[in-house]
């Protein structure tokens, strides 16, 4: 194998697991340190300048980091029992829950204007993003929504006992309080009419507002109780809806039908079912919003597709579904075939579903100069997204079809660095590097700047308010969040993986003194050999693939020093074990350049 | 040494050898040897042969001196037993254990200051007398625990770490050993597991006393250049004559040797021990032409290692004795007084 270039960024920042598959590449273990020591205030601006919405977020992400976490690999099942990554979403909450009130002073400011103006279709996090990114750069930044607050879907879909309304007033007015930020409560019906309005750029964050629709028979005649999922959980967020039947059946295995379960439990449904035609594990919805609708005494039901709407004198009566299972093919791919038993037919009052979102753009004219695929969606270059229109460029929900909100964020911040490229008389598809500070940890002999030692706890659960208290208010919040000693707790089992293990070959005197102490069995000094061969060939056979070994050469003995970054728990044990400092614990602070940093000239 | 201990955590893919246990499980306390110490490689491949051999921790007994070494004993097999005798006299120790319970398997770990200087004697006599044992010597040349002074071992010219030479003859162990009629010889390096683990092995299974010395650099007193005990003194010369590859009788020979590169030799439990050879000329189960062997090569100023001399049918004290099978500890009253008739007729064999 080649010698490991660790001067590369991204060789460091994939062994930060978490960081790594944050779609905003969110410094987590640097904030989870901060936490830790109480720093709660410093904590929440690491996390607000990459992924902007904390105290959103640190409730609602879909947390693409948890499953990704680095425990999830080496916690003892003997020990805990199941393998658990760190609470990385809800100590982010706790940084939001802890910040000093004065916190909007560590916020910047827009500087003079610069002249250009830029127009955000849509006031969901990815105009939000965009606008924040700009605004600090003197862009003159205006805001339309077809609704009458900023937010966006975190406003009007996601319920308030989920994520209380004050928090998005907070984090919305984080960024409109920049400065030049105009909100328009306006919608745009052309996009044609709004390129004539003079703004030197126009970013589409106008999300994937369609519902997709329940075709079967029944549908029109017992219309009045069927309730498109985010049309209904909109209007019940506006408070045009305030009641629901007792029995109610939801259609759909993915967030918005756990929303919409849960909300139906509190506006009156006492027999509230999800119904999904896939089974139990295959559901779209996260593990613990399937966990919470459980707690909350909704039974979901599996591999049922629903084949007809009974009624009675045009009022609902049930639903009737056929039964189907799970078939696989030779290509391994699955198909849901009837399992020929009788149908079975649920009574309900009323029906919601949540059976998918569609993107649509009814407000693009076809001859505005942005193309669009077959699907629909526009076409987009994947880096810089930018539509056929050098003008026009998208995120969010209406860019790949609907994700969520940190990759609202993300998509956010790319956008603006194109934009402001693009304005600067750059070429945006040249993107900036990352920025990496390193830092040696070493204080003493056996001392490290960092807590090393390896927690084994388990991880801690946020508590709830009681059930019954919690069903009867829709607006009280379910999570209470961790207090700052469980938080201290749970801060500790974050393994920080970003002080890394720097490997110095030179000063290597080969004593294995780093091979024998580390608990991992991470190291080892072999003859070097192609990759394949290479990992049957360590301490310990390294089977997972999309983990790199280190590499590094120039040793007296001709072997190269190979190290499997897979399970390392970056516990510095090596580092205090050899004689000489060939290795080093080095604190890698990765972060990804954004608008404001990514043209030459300014 | 280090602070923190050794996290619990471990490799999800550790397996369990037919004991039940994991290598880490062969794990005793964290060390307190000094970073680098060589010391702590010979722990960590004893550690991994004990693990390969499905040992039972509760059936071994560590033994040791004084020493940076003979401390080493706490760093591994931490569910063993163990004594820390005075200084040099872990032989005696050992010996009398040995004497009490022949069941347990007995590992002598020492220094070159713990046996060649103060403890000469014992040392010479524990290998006449053939205790079933494995002796293992950390051998770096100097007095670490006290902070570097040379020992026996130490080669003469070699230069301390302040710039003097040594003036003195040094003590060549594994010559004294093969010399003293220890039946398994072997010399290796701390920092060649691959040629140090299966050694020990070997040397577990042998019955009758083996011997190993171990160069075992000391990375605070006595790794610098003009030492011939450093790790890179030690690459630079090691001369490996064989390297032990198989022990178990009936594992397949399933890589090919060019002819006569592999030696057989077979043991009193009917077992086979391969040696792949590395110098045609080493034959280890010749007494007199493996001691000229290692004169010349010492003579040379070559580290010479693998297996140096093995007589596959040793007799150990015991067997000299002529001791019971069940362990001296184990006899109870019945055994030892066979009661008043037995006294009778006996003494009526005297009249
Ligand atoms: C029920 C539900 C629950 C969800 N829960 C979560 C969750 O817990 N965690 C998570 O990460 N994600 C969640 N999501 C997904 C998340 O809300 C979206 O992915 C995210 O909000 C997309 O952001 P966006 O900026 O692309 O667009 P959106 O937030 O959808 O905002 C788009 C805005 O544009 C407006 N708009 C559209 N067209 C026009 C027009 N022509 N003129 C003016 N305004 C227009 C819309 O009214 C809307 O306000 C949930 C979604 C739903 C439906
Ligand atoms: C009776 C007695 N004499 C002297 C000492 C001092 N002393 C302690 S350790 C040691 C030498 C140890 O050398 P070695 O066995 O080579 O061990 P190393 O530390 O080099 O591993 C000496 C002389 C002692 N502890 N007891
Ligand atoms: S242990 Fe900490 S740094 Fe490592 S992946 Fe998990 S949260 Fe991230
Ligand atoms: S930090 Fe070093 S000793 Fe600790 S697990 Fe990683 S490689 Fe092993
Ligand atoms: S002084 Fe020498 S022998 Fe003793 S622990 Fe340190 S390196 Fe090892
Ligand atoms: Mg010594």
């Amino acid at each position: 194998m080649k010698a490991t270039d660790i001067s590369n960024p991204d060789y460091f920042h994939k062994v930060v697991d978490c960081q790594w598959a944050c779609p905003a590449h969110t410094p987590v273990p640097e904030y989870i340190r901060l936490i830790a020591h109480g720093r709660y205030s410093d904590a929440y601006m690491i996390n607000w300048k990459s992924n902007v919405f904390p105290g959103i977020l640190g409730r609602t992400c879909d947390r693409p980091c948890e499953p990704a976490c680095r425990r999830t690999r080496v916690e003892d099942e003997t020990v805990v029992g199941k393998r658990e990554p760190v609470a990385i979403c809800r100590l982010k909450r706790v940084a939001a829950d802890y910040k000093d009130d004065d916190i909007g002073a560590m916020m910047p400011k827009a500087p003079a204007k610069n002249g250009k103006r830029v127009a955000c279709v849509g006031g969901g996090p990815a105009s939000l993003t965009v606008a924040r990114d700009l605004a600090v750069l003197g862009y003159e930044i205006t805001i339309f929504d077809q609704d009458p607050k900023l937010g966006g879907f975190i406003r009007t879909q996601i319920p308030h006992f989920r994520l209380p309304e004050s928090v998005i007033d907070e984090e919305v007015g984080f960024i409109v309080d920049i400065g030049n930020i105009e909100f328009k409560h306006k919608r745009i019906d052309s996009m044609k009419a709004l390129l004539t309005e003079g703004y030197d750029a126009v970013f589409v964050g106008s999300g994937a507002p369609r519902g997709r629709e329940l075709d079967v028979p029944g549908r029109q005649e017992a219309g009045a109780n069927i309730h498109i999922g985010i049309d209904w959980l909109s209007s019940v967020s506006f408070g045009h809806i305030t009641k629901v039947g007792k029995r109610v059946i939801v259609l759909g295995g993915g967030n918005t039908a756990m929303d919409c379960c849960r909300t139906a439990r509190r506006l009156g449904g006492e027999d509230v079912k999800v119904i999904v035609r896939s089974g139990f594990e295959e559901m779209k919805a996260s593990p613990w919003e399937k966990e919470d609708a459980i707690g909350e005494d909704i039974p979901i039901l599996n591999f049922l597709v629903p084949k007809a709407v009974t009624h009675e004198n045009g009022k609902i009566t049930g639903v009737t579904f056929e039964k189907v299972k799970a078939e696989y093919d030779a290509k391994g791919r699955r198909n849901l075939v009837p399992t020929g038993e009788p149908d079975p037919h649920y009574p309900c009052d009323d029906v919601l579903v949540a059976i998918g979102q569609e993107n649509s753009f009814p407000w693009i004219e076809a001859d505005s100069g942005i193309e669009f695929d077959r699907w629909g969606l526009p076409k987009l270059s994947e880096t810089t997204f930018a539509s056929s229109h050098p003008q026009v460029f998208f995120g969010g929900d209406a860019a790949f079809g609907p994700k969520n909100i940190i990759w609202a964020a993300a998509h956010g911040h790319d956008a603006a660095i194109s934009i402001h490229k693009t304005l600067q008389g750059e070429d945006a598809s040249e993107r900036p590097a990352p920025g990496m500070n390193i830092v040696s940890q070493k204080m003493g002999i056996h001392e490290w700047s960092y807590d090393n030692a390896p927690s084994d706890e388990n991880r801690r659960k946020v508590p709830h308010r009681a059930k019954a208290e919690a069903l009867k208010d829709i607006m009280a919040e379910v999570e209470l969040g961790f207090d700052p000693d469980l938080a201290w707790k749970e801060a500790q089992r974050c393994l920080n993986c970003d002080v890394q293990t720097v490997f110095a070959a030179n000063l290597c005197i080969e004593c294995d003194a780093c091979v024998d102490i580390c608990p991992m069995d991470s190291i080892s000094f072999v003859d070097n050999a192609e990759e394949s061969l290479l990992r049957g060939t360590l301490m310990a056979p390294a089977l997972n693939l999309t983990q790199d070994i280190y590499i590094a050469d120039g040793l007296k003995t001709g072997r190269v020093m190979a190290k499997d970054e897979d399970v390392c728990l970056h516990c510095g044990l090596c580092a205090e074990r050899c004689p000489t400092g060939a290795w080093d614990m080095r604190k890698y602070y990765v972060e990804m350049t954004q608008a404001e940093h990514a043209c030459h000239k300014r | 040494m280090t602070y923190i201990s050794k996290p619990k955590l471990h490799h999800p893919g550790l397996l369990k050898n037919a004991a039940g246990f994991t290598r880490r499980d062969y794990e005793g306390a964290v060390s307190t040897l000094c970073a680098g110490c060589g010391h702590d490689s010979i722990s960590a491949a004893i550690i991994q042969a004990c693990y390969e051999l499905d040992i039972l921790p509760h059936q071994v007994a560590k033994l040791s001196g004084i020493g940076c070494s003979s401390k080493a004993p706490t760093y591994f097999l931490g569910a063993s037993h163990g004594f820390n005798t005075v200084h040099g006299r872990m032989p005696s120790v050992m010996t009398g254990a040995n004497l009490a319970n022949r069941d347990l398997i007995y590992m002598g770990v020492s220094g070159d200051g713990d046996s060649a200087s103060i403890g000469l004697g014992q040392f010479a006599h524990v290998m006449r007398r053939g205790l079933n044992m494995v002796y293992i010597v950390m051998n770096n040349g100097v007095y670490g625990l006290t902070k570097g002074q040379f020992s026996a071992t130490a080669d003469k010219g070699s230069v301390s770490k302040k710039g003097l030479p040594n003036s003195d003859s040094s003590i060549d162990l594994v010559s004294m050993a093969i010399l003293m009629g220890a039946t398994f010889v072997g010399r290796s390096f701390s920092g060649d597991k691959r040629q140090l683990v299966p050694l020990i092995k070997a040397a577990v299974q042998h019955k009758g006393a083996a011997f190993i010395d171990v160069v075992s650099p000391c990375v605070a007193f006595n790794n610098h250049a003009g030492s011939t005990k450093s790790y890179d003194y030690v690459r630079e010369h090691n001369d490996a004559v064989n390297f032990i590859d198989f022990i178990e009788s009936r594992t397949e020979i399933t890589t090919d040797y060019a002819a006569g590169t592999l030696q057989e030799v077979q043991q009193h439990d009917g077992s086979t021990l391969r040696l792949r050879k590395l110098n045609d000329a080493y034959d280890p189960c010749d007494k007199v032409t493996a001691l000229n062997q290692i004169q010349k090569a010492e003579a040379a100023g070559e580290v010479i290692t693998g297996l140096l001399y093995l007589d596959p049918l040793p007799k150990d004290l015991h067997e000299n004795l002529n001791t019971v099978d069940t362990p001296l500890n184990a006899l109870v009253e019945a055994d030892l007084c066979p009661g008043q008739a037995a006294l009778d007729k006996f003494n009526a064999g005297l009249r």
